[in-house]
């Protein structure tokens, strides 16, 4: 499986388009974390816990997307897109899209 | 009188232990900026050319970064006035080009040495509450090719 955010892959021809897949999770806020995060919010700095959840929400969203392509037969995922919006308040879903297609 | 008396304590807290890590944070970036300079990143949407790419791959870094107290307070006082709110300019800048190394360190993990297409995408995580910025979240993305020619 494949996964790019451009519209081609070098050296590739795209046989048959698939359409759009998807693949979204929403996560919230853990409480210890929330309390290291209130401390970091004197003194400043980089919020390592919170940099985790979301690199691995962002990996489950990608892993969902990957198991419908896979689910409709494609071996590859082009213009591949993310997006955040935060859902409620200590919740954030993270969602990724892109387009399914068969490579020759 | 122990409330002022706080606060002013949590304001020199911030102020001190902010300015520190910003300071470290910017130094670590420079040196790290200098050692990725081989990766060339593109905002352009197609490859340089088809010939020599070999691979493609997604590659992508995020950041969440905190404000210290001071600045907080600093640009609180600075929404009465309005202008120019430079201690959260100086934050988000820490934060994308911070993003942008971590795509890179993940493009020569995977071995793969141009990135086309960087799209930077931005989110507050906001405490609660209260409407105010307390952290930022900047992930950076793009493709990351193997290229054998020079560009």
């Amino acid at each position: 499986m494949i996964i790019t955010n451009i519209e081609i892959i070098p050296g590739r021809r795209v046989v048959q388009h698939l359409g759009m897949v998807q693949g979204n999770t929403v996560r919230s806020k853990h409480v210890g974390r929330d309390l290291m995060a209130s401390f970091k919010n004197i003194f400043g700095g980089e919020l390592v816990g919170y940099t985790e959840l979301l690199t691995e929400s962002r990996e489950e969203a990608v892993d969902r997307m990957k198991q419908q392509a896979e689910a409709i037969g494609a071996n590859a995922i082009l213009n591949v897109r993310f997006s955040t919006s935060s859902v409620a308040a200590g919740a954030a879903e993270l969602f990724a899209y892109g387009t399914a297609v068969i490579l020759e | 009188m122990y409330d002022l008396m706080f606060l002013f304590i949590l304001l020199l807290l911030g102020y001190f232990f902010g300015q520190m890590a910003e300071k470290r944070h910017f130094r670590s970036i420079i040196k790290r900026e200098e050692e990725y300079r081989e990766i060339l990143t593109f905002a352009k949407r197609f490859p340089i050319s088809n010939e020599g790419d070999q691979k493609a791959e997604l590659v992508g870094g995020n950041v969440v970064i905190s404000v210290d107290y001071f600045k907080r307070f600093a640009a609180s006082l600075r929404n009465l006035v309005g202008g120019r709110v430079t201690t959260y300019e100086s934050l988000l800048e820490r934060a994308r080009r911070e993003a942008i190394l971590r795509m890179k360190a993940d493009a020569r993990r995977k071995g793969l040495n141009t990135i086309v297409n960087v799209k930077l995408e931005t989110a507050s995580i906001s405490k609660g509450s209260q409407s105010q910025v307390g952290a930022v979240e900047v992930y950076a993305y793009g493709t990351g090719l193997l290229s054998s020619h020079n560009l």
